[in-house]
């Protein structure tokens, strides 16, 4: 099998084992941990990151900072998945006494930082950046956040930092799924178009379809390659609720749930496709 | 240590703390585009490991969390309202709830405690912070009432935790002190007394023993304590300390009933079961936009000689 269908392969399973998780513990947020699905697989299946299950605090390893964690419901099957914890865990989310929430905390083996509330991560993951580079690491720092969050003006405060300090081991990948809580993003506060304002910030911007797995892999490789003196950024053109018509195209998915059966025809869907 | 001269906490501290940098390379110190002469000479020294992260205190916290969790012992410092208030979410949940989990070190220093700026306004009075700092868990409050102080709690600083200091803007004397600083107490009896006893906090221990030693002059001898640690002195030391005193005051340049040095005291009471009669002397529920001096303030909200002088003879009648 070649290197993209195993990727996509592991993009479909992730994305059963999301809803199935979903299917279980009703309380997690489906559509947001939807999009950002071929980022994770591509991150941790496409040779892109540095990590070691066993030590998830591994010196040398790339950081991965999530800003939008409550969208990252999809890395639990990850993480399981790679050895960070057992996989009989994924059983457990959001049931009395588990360490997997409805939103993921830093105890999960493989959780950099905190982050639950929005806009903390990039000035987080900055920090981060700035300290690797002044122990002389070659680690990367790689950051997460969705489109919707960058209305929190914290962030814009860390992106000026980011390009004046040149933070060319920052990579920040905006999940931009074009939906926030009740609404598309351009309806509440457009900021399109995001990349000329990154740019005019100082970062070297660069775009992908986000659901292209391989497309996702090769540009991470790529930049992460990259010496630019400048920070830089991958649009990962998503789709919120990707893999759920029902979701797709509705202004409030972020906080929908869906039933039982709407999570079985789904699934057998993507089996049958496979 | 003799009182010389006037001196801010913020230089001696830094001053100290330039001391251990060139031994300790795991220091940063950051700033929110606020300086001192001591700073100057660190970022003098040490351009590698100080960053001016413009005005902007959320981003401030940010950074400061990601090099702790790097292993940096980490110095965030700007005027004390902002860096509390500005980014007080940035500092419950990257510092207060991180830490809990994610050990690191990391220190808030605000300049301006108080009315330190008393000429500056609303915005620039700092009275709010002993309590919101106070209710965030994880965190050591250290509130100075002088530069000898300060000094000694810089290596208190470089270990494991987060504190945020709380430092009077003024120059001011060093406290001679009846006991040395002994941050596993988190107080010091300053002064002893027979008919009352003064709790004050930051500069206001400067006042309480100003008040003590004019009282003392018509006959009324009246102690002082010095609470540098207000959400974590020992509380049985305290008790011990307050033994054979029937009233208690408490003086701080905050807003009264509303978790700051008053709250702390009567908890502090609540918890020991300690039988005094006493008074908390703190700002009433408004903020004051009167141009005037720290002491024209005090008498302002009743803080002053005669609120302690009422609040003894409270107790006579």
């Amino acid at each position: 099998m070649n290197k993209s269908k195993f990727l996509e392969n592991k993009a479909n399973e992730i994305r059963k084992e999301t809803l199935l998780i979903h299917k279980r513990a009703i309380e997690t947020r489906v559509a947001s941990s939807l999009s950002p699905i071929e980022v994770f697989v591509a991150l941790y299946y496409g040779g892109v990151l540095k990590y070691d299950p066993k030590i998830p605090l591994w010196e040398n390893r790339d950081r991965f900072v999530i800003s939008k964690g409550h969208g990252s419901i999809s890395m639990y099957p990850i993480l399981a998945d790679l050895g960070f914890f057992d996989k009989s865990e994924l059983e457990n989310v959001c049931k009395p006494g588990s360490f997997l929430g409805g939103i993921p905390d830093p105890i999960i083996p493989g959780y950099e930082t905190i982050n639950g509330s929005l806009g903390h991560g990039l000035g987080v993951a900055s920090g981060m950046a700035v300290a690797l580079r002044a122990k002389g690491s070659d680690a990367s720092v790689f950051v997460l956040v969705g489109d919707g969050e960058l209305n929190e003006g914290s962030n814009w405060e860390a992106i000026m930092f980011a390009a004046h300090h040149r933070l060319d081991n920052l990579i920040v990948i905006v999940d931009d799924n074009k939906a926030s809580m009740l609404d598309f993003t351009k309806n509440i506060l457009d900021t399109s178009p995001l990349s000329k304002r990154f740019e005019a910030f100082g970062f070297e911007c660069f775009s992908v379809e986000g659901h292209d797995v391989g497309a996702v892999q090769k540009s991470l490789l790529s930049l992460k390659e990259m010496k630019t003196a400048k920070p830089k950024v991958l649009f990962a053109q998503t789709i919120k609720g990707k893999g759920v018509p029902f979701l797709e195209t509705h202004p409030l998915s972020h906080i929908l749930s869906l039933k039982p059966d709407e999570i079985d025809e789904i699934v057998r869907g993507i089996d049958e496709r496979n | 240590m003799n009182a010389i001269k006037p001196k801010a906490m913020r230089d001696v501290f830094i001053e100290t703390l330039i001391s251990k940098m060139e031994e300790d390379k795991t220091i940063f110190f950051l700033s929110a585009d606020f300086g001192s002469p001591a700073l100057d000479k660190l970022r003098e020294l040490y351009p590698d490991r100080f960053i001016n992260v413009g005005i902007a205190e959320q981003n401030l916290i940010n950074v400061a969390t990601g090099l702790a969790l790097e292993g940096f012992k980490v110095y965030a410092y700007a005027i004390a309202p902002f860096i509390t208030m500005r980014c007080y979410e940035q500092i419950r949940v990257n510092l207060s709830v991180l830490s809990q989990i994610r050990p690191m070190c990391v220190n808030i220093i605000g300049v301006g405690a108080g009315f330190s700026y008393d000429m500056s306004g609303p915005t620039h009075h700092c009275l709010e912070d002993l309590s919101i700092m106070g209710t965030l868990p994880n965190i050591t409050v250290f509130s100075p009432s002088d530069y000898s102080s300060a000094e000694h709690y810089v290596n208190e600083t470089l270990k494991i935790g987060i504190r945020y200091l709380r430092f009077d803007a003024k120059p001011l004397f060093n406290i001679e002190a009846q006991e040395e600083i002994d941050f596993a107490q988190g107080f010091r009896v300053v002064k002893a007394g027979e008919v009352g006893v003064i709790i004050s906090t930051g500069y206001m221990t400067h006042k309480a023993l100003e008040y003590a030693n004019k009282l003392q002059l018509v006959g009324k001898n009246v102690g002082v304590i010095d609470l540098f640690l207000p959400s974590t002195f020992n509380y049985e030391s305290l008790e011990k300390a307050l033994r054979g005193y029937d009233v208690l005051i408490s003086l701080e340049e905050g807003i009264g009933n509303a978790g700051g040095l008053d709250s702390k005291i009567l908890h502090f009471i609540n918890t020991i079961k300690l039988s005094k009669f006493y008074t908390p002397l703190a700002m009433h529920g408004k903020y004051s936009f009167e141009i005037g001096s720290r002491d024209s303030l005090h008498e302002h909200f009743d803080m002053g000689l005669q609120n302690i002088i009422r609040a003894l003879k409270g107790h006579d009648d």
